[in-house]
């Protein structure tokens, strides 16, 4: 198998015109077609890897594997003391990749970052519409309230002006959407009258530039010479797009691929015993839930709310829907966050003391209710409706009949945030690692009251009093102390019943050396190496 | 002749215009709001909100929106996805090369098998063979095909890992698209074991996608053939002393073949459903799979040109037998 | 555009016998058509008394037992006869109970196009000019899409559920009997005995329900029989895609599909699901086909 992959290899290596003896090829069993090759008008990890991760750099990087943020295409930079002005001080001699469509006259510079900027900021920008003009990170982390200017001080100076401090600023520079796109390209191809084509053959300062791709079926890459951190010990890089999991597997144990992302669950037993494949794990930046509607009766009585926490067989759920790629959840923040208090105590499974809460709040004979299932998998929810369908069966025991809801998507969270559900399944992703992009947006008063996220609608003035402080804090360690306290009321109050975090797995082959998953579900494959 | 072809050209006019009708009017009877649909946990702001509306012309009335649309449609236009961004009509024409070429190797393993198994099924009438032809179309012609390949995958890929599970041609292999059909591509591209590999990928997908017409043109055929050898001029080219191969193979088949032929013409549609099934079953990245695609990612403007494009491919196959027809019989000619 | 039912001329002449008697005389000699008739009593049989004959509630899980192998395999046991699926539920429970909604599926769909169907059919043919040309273009339009694919596109406007998947293969299955319909009216209403009903004045709904319509039944039933088998076909096929019934319901088509992942894994979740979509499926064809040979005049000569 081998020997046809490295003599296939060394075809494909001619034909890309990379010396035939040391050519290595690895081959990643993604699991769908990227949405388009421009990461900043994309939401999906499956376009990121495809696109920003591996032909795109930004100004910083999280480290490898990790969420620290390190220097990217920035070598430093100065904050300033109101914590508004953020000066980068970019890095000399980074090529541009050199493809069918473009050969750069130029290095990497200060030019290149302010259009990668406008582009989705300034509507006059004349590639702000190109594509498409849906920007929804930029939007989603608030970029265009945020930003008071981005300059250009020299050709290796840049400067970010905010209108409020913003803590996460700097690791907001690292998501996909801040990719650092080519200037000059840009212009050649308006001037050619084909401004589209920059996201269709990208050209980025990445570690692999594209060679080519076909929907559903395969794209390939190979490795970008000059890359500035040294060219990528493998040579060229192929995403075999596998959707069905199965298949997946199949592929790698039959040596068809090295890598491949979301592995079945049902499948995680069979691969660890497999000598021939590694299997990565890592808790996501995510939670799943289960919300009540505190405002609607019987929610209203935090008794209940308990009493279904304990009604419901938590276990069961992650043993049939997660079936291992989930860990139960007792906090509203993911355990791999900073201040994630592990001493709060979840809810044990108890359907006695559930009843006994029931009857002493009134509702011991049970009553009816909904309870919605989101129609469509989410990173932090494999399966909602079969989750509803366990729940739906514990509740039948303690006389509550619940009724299992769906509507189409975008309908669904609209209504969910509207309050019009009485128990509704939802989860969050978080971007950058902070407690507040979860805490507050999820359970703060001001998005209880208007239409927002928070579809408990839960207003708990304790527990908003610590957030809003600890948002106004910059010392690190107090805001830990805040959310944790913060944890302590959630757990009292139960305006969730906690599901699951979900552990993002890859399996690996072991002709693969050093690869990392990195906590926000990327794929990265500079650095990775073939024995 | 040239007024035969020109009436029957003008005879779908109509049909067309209904079919842009019908697939603008489906896709907007679609509840729920696209551009909500395509935010996440996040939700949209009004104003991005409205603002993408207009940038799809989601927000005009809606006779504009289709005077609009039919007028990009002539033009080529069909819109662009909502999901990738890439023009409908780009995507279809590159993934439109796959799910013909499993068609047709459907359709070829259909005849190849369903021709002669008919034929002799109908010269050894009431036979064992008979029978048990007859009842394995039956079966084939009953056979839900999305079961149909998860049993052929569990058998041949899984038990005896002999063909691969999904895809149209190994990884290893880089060939170019130069016709998109990937059995011509890998032959052009010299890379040795490459047309092997496509072959080996089209073999299961191939025989699920070809089991319900491989029934029917062998129950069509055994049929058509029964009735022709029990006309007169059969019985007498028999007594004439004939070789039964000669008169089966030269007089009766002869005849036999046009209803077969009519058959295969009107397989067109339901090999297209077929297609939809198969092509999502073995990740076989054609028009099929992409169409389910749109349909759960509410990709309207997929949607709508994939309907309208794929009517207008079945329309143009049918207009074609039709005119066959007319060359090959010009008493149809003057029908009407 | 001939299709295999469109041909049949409907029965016109009669023998000495009852027809009746006529017809079972020579529908029971037919072994598969018989075959089938036993097996569709049989699934009427057990749609009725399904909840007497599963051994569990077909929705309840079973938290000790995730995908148990059948009774014959190593760790399988009676309690779950044909195992479990992901989350403990019988699949045997789960596969009577389908008999339920299939059946259901199969008799709504094929009244609801059948009655429609005929309907527009009725129309078409009676009344000649803008009705016929608008209700046969439709047709024509409808006849240009695949059926999967127009089900699909149904299912995308009504949302998927089972009720949805029934309308949208009731829609799908529609232009045949309009076009039967109209085809066996038009060849009626050149016939003597209704040129004679409509000279002794008889009104045109007397005529056209009265009438015309028992004289075409023939074809339609034949249809209507086949149709059976398309219908639970294509609503397995919606339910495979996701787009008919939803879990928990035990449609088969979306029991497949729920259990996909677990092919290479569990092969007792996939195959007995569709073992009972092609028996089913296979029964309708069977006496459809006997119902056609049958009411066939021309090859019982």
């Amino acid at each position: 198998m081998r020997h046809t992959i490295i003599a296939a290899a060394a075809v494909a290596g001619v034909i890309a015109g990379i010396p035939l003896a040391q050519a290595k090829t690895l081959v990643y069993c993604s699991e769908g077609s990227p949405e388009n090759f421009y990461p900043a008008i994309n939401t999906t990890g499956t376009t990121f890897d495809a696109s920003s991760r591996q032909i795109y750099d930004r100004l910083v990087e999280f480290e490898r594997g990790t969420t620290k943020v390190v220097p990217g295409l920035a070598e430093s930079w100065e904050i300033a003391k109101d914590s508004k002005t953020f000066t980068f001080h970019l890095r000399k001699g980074v090529k541009w990749q050199t493809t069918k469509s473009f050969t750069p006259s130029r290095d990497f510079n200060a030019d290149d970052v302010l259009f990668s900027f406008e582009r989705q900021w300034k509507q006059d920008n004349p590639f702000y519409k190109v594509t498409s003009d849906n920007h929804s990170y930029f939007s989603d982390m608030g970029f265009p309230k945020l930003l008071k200017a981005v300059s250009k001080v020299d050709d290796y100076t840049v400067r970010f002006e905010l209108n409020e401090p913003e803590a996460p600023f700097l690791a907001d520079l690292a998501m996909d959407f801040a990719s650092i796109i080519s200037k000059e390209y840009a212009e050649k191809m308006l001037k050619a009258g084909t401004p589209e084509k920059v996201d269709q053959d990208p050209v980025g300062t990445g570690p692999f530039m594209l060679v080519q791709y076909q929907k559903d079926a395969i794209i390939r890459y190979k490795a970008h010479p000059d890359y500035y951190l040294g060219k990528a010990k493998i040579d060229d890089l192929v995403f075999a797009i596998t959707p069905d999991v199965s298949v997946r597997l199949q592929k790698l144990k039959a040596g068809e691929c090295h890598v491949m992302p979301h592995p079945n669950p049902a499948d995680l037993q069979s691969i660890r015993q497999d000598t021939n494949l590694k299997l990565f794990d890592q808790p996501g930046l995510n939670i799943a839930y289960l919300a009540f509607q505190t405002q609607k009766k019987p929610f209203t009585d935090k008794h209940v709310r308990q009493a279904i926490s304990m009604a419901i067989n938590k276990k069961a759920i992650l043993d049939a829907v997660y079936q291992g790629a989930g860990v139960a959840a007792k906090n509203p923040i993911p355990p791999v966050m900073w201040s994630y208090n592990d001493d709060v105590k979840d809810y044990p499974y108890d359907p006695a003391t559930a009843k006994k809460l029931l009857a002493d709040a009134g509702v011991g004979d049970g009553f009816a209710t909904d309870l919605w299932a989101m129609p469509v998998q989410r990173p932090y929810n494999p399966n909602a409706r079969r989750i509803a369908e366990l729940m739906q069966a514990d509740l039948a025991k303690l006389g509550i009949t619940a009724e299992i809801k769906t509507f189409e998507w975008g309908e669904y969270r609209k209504r969910a945030q509207n309050g019009e559900h009485q128990m509704v399944e939802l989860g969050w992703t978080g971007d950058n690692g902070d407690p507040d992009n979860f805490l507050h947006v999820l359970l703060g008063c001001d998005s209880a009251t208007t239409n927002g996220s928070n579809v408990a609608k839960w207003c708990y003035k304790p527990f908003d009093d610590l957030i809003i402080e600890a948002e106004h804090t910059t010392d690190i360690e107090k805001r830990t102390d805040l959310y944790r306290k913060a944890q302590v009321i959630f757990k009292d109050e139960a305006p969730w019943f906690t599901i699951a975090h979900s552990v993002q797995y890859a399996v690996v082959s072991q002709k693969v050396d050093d690869f990392r998953l990195s906590p926000f579900g990327h794929h990265q494959f500079y650095g990775v190496d073939l024995k | 002749m040239l007024r035969f072809i020109l009436t029957r050209v003008s005879l779908i006019i109509p049909t067309f215009v209904g079919l842009t009708l019908v697939a603008f009017i489906l896709v907007h009877l679609i509840p729920g709001d696209p551009i909500e649909t395509l935010a996440g946990e996040r939700g949209i702001d009004a104003e991005r909100h409205a603002r993408l509306l207009s940038e799809y012309g989601l927000d005009k009335p809606l006779p504009v929106q289709y005077a609009v649309y039919v007028g990009h449609v002539l033009h080529g236009d069909f819109g662009l996805s909502l999901i990738t961004h890439q023009s409908v009509i780009r995507e279809f024409a590159a993934l439109f090369p796959a799910t013909i070429e499993l068609s047709v190797c459907a359709v070829l393993f259909a005849i190849g098998l369903g021709l002669p198994a008919g034929i002799i099924a109908a010269v050894k009438r009431n036979t064992p063979f008979d029978h048990g032809v007859m009842a394995t179309a039956l079966a084939g012609y009953s056979m839900p095909i999305f079961w149909w390949g998860l049993l052929l995958i569990l058998l041949f890929s899984g038990w005896l890992a002999l063909t691969p599970v999904s895809g149209r041609i190994s990884v290893e292999y880089f060939v170019e698209p130069q016709t998109g059909f990937l059995l011509i591509d890998s032959l052009l591209s010299d890379q040795e074991g490459a047309f092997r590999s496509a072959v080996s990928h089209l073999i299961l997908p191939t025989i699920v996608l070809g089991t319900v017409p491989l029934a029917v043109i062998a129950r069509m055929t055994r049929s058509a053939m029964l009735e022709v050898l029990g006309e007169d001029y059969i019985r007498t080219a028999r007594a004439k002393g004939l070789p039964p191969y000669w008169v089966v193979g030269a007089h009766a088949l002869r005849n036999a073949l046009i209803p077969v032929v009519t058959v295969i013409g009107l397989q067109i549609g339901s090999l297209f459903a077929g297609a939809i099934l198969t092509e999502t079953i073995f990740s076989w990245p054609g028009v099929g799979k992409w169409l389910y695609e749109a349909v759960n990612r509410r990709d309207y403007p997929v949607l709508q040109g994939g309907v309208l494009l794929i009517g207008t491919v079945v329309m143009a196959v049918n207009l074609g037998i039709d005119l066959l027809y007319g060359l090959i019989n010009p008493r149809i000619r003057h029908t009407r | 555009m001939v299709t295999e039912v469109a041909d049949i001329v409907p029965v016109a002449q009669r023998g000495p016998r009852h027809p009746a008697r006529e017809f079972w005389d020579y529908f029971r000699t037919n072994h598969g058509a018989v075959g089938g008739l036993m097996i569709i009593i049989g699934l009427l049989l057990l749609a009725a008394f399904a909840g007497v004959v599963a051994p569990h509630s077909p929705i309840a899980t079973h938290n000790d037992a995730f995908l148990r192998p059948p009774v014959w395999e190593a760790g399988g046991s009676w309690t779950y006869p044909l195992g479990t699926d992901a989350i403990g539920r019988d699949i045997l429970s789960r596969v009577i109970h389908g008999s339920r909604l299939s059946l259901l599926i199969g008799t709504l769909a094929v009244s609801i196009a059948f009655l429609c169907g005929v309907a527009l059919g009725l129309v078409a043919g009676f009344f000649r000019g803008i009705p016929e040309i608008g209700i046969m273009r439709l047709v024509d339009i409808m006849l240009t899409l695949p059926s999967l694919l127009l089900a699909m596109v149904v299912v995308a406007i009504l949302g998927p559920g089972l009720i949805n998947a029934m309308f949208a293969v009731a829609i799908v299955t529609l232009p045949a009997y309009v076009r039967i319909t109209r085809a066996a009216v038009i060849a009626e209403r050149a016939r003597d005995y209704v040129v004679a009903a409509r000279v002794a004045g008889a009104g045109r709904w007397r005529l056209m329900f009265s009438t015309v319509l028992p004289n075409c039944m023939a074809p339609l039933i034949v249809q209507a029989t086949l149709g059976f088998s398309a219908a639970i076909l294509d609503a397995a096929s919606l339910g495979f895609l996701g787009l008919g019934a939803q879990p928990p319901l035990p449609e088969w088509g979306t029991m497949l599909a729920d259990s996909r992942e677990f092919v290479l894994r569990a092969w007792w979740v996939v195959t007995f699901p569709g073992v009972a979509i092609l028996v089913t499926v296979l029964a309708f064809n069977l006496l459809g086909d006997g119902l056609r040979d049958a009411l066939d005049p021309k090859l019982k000569r």
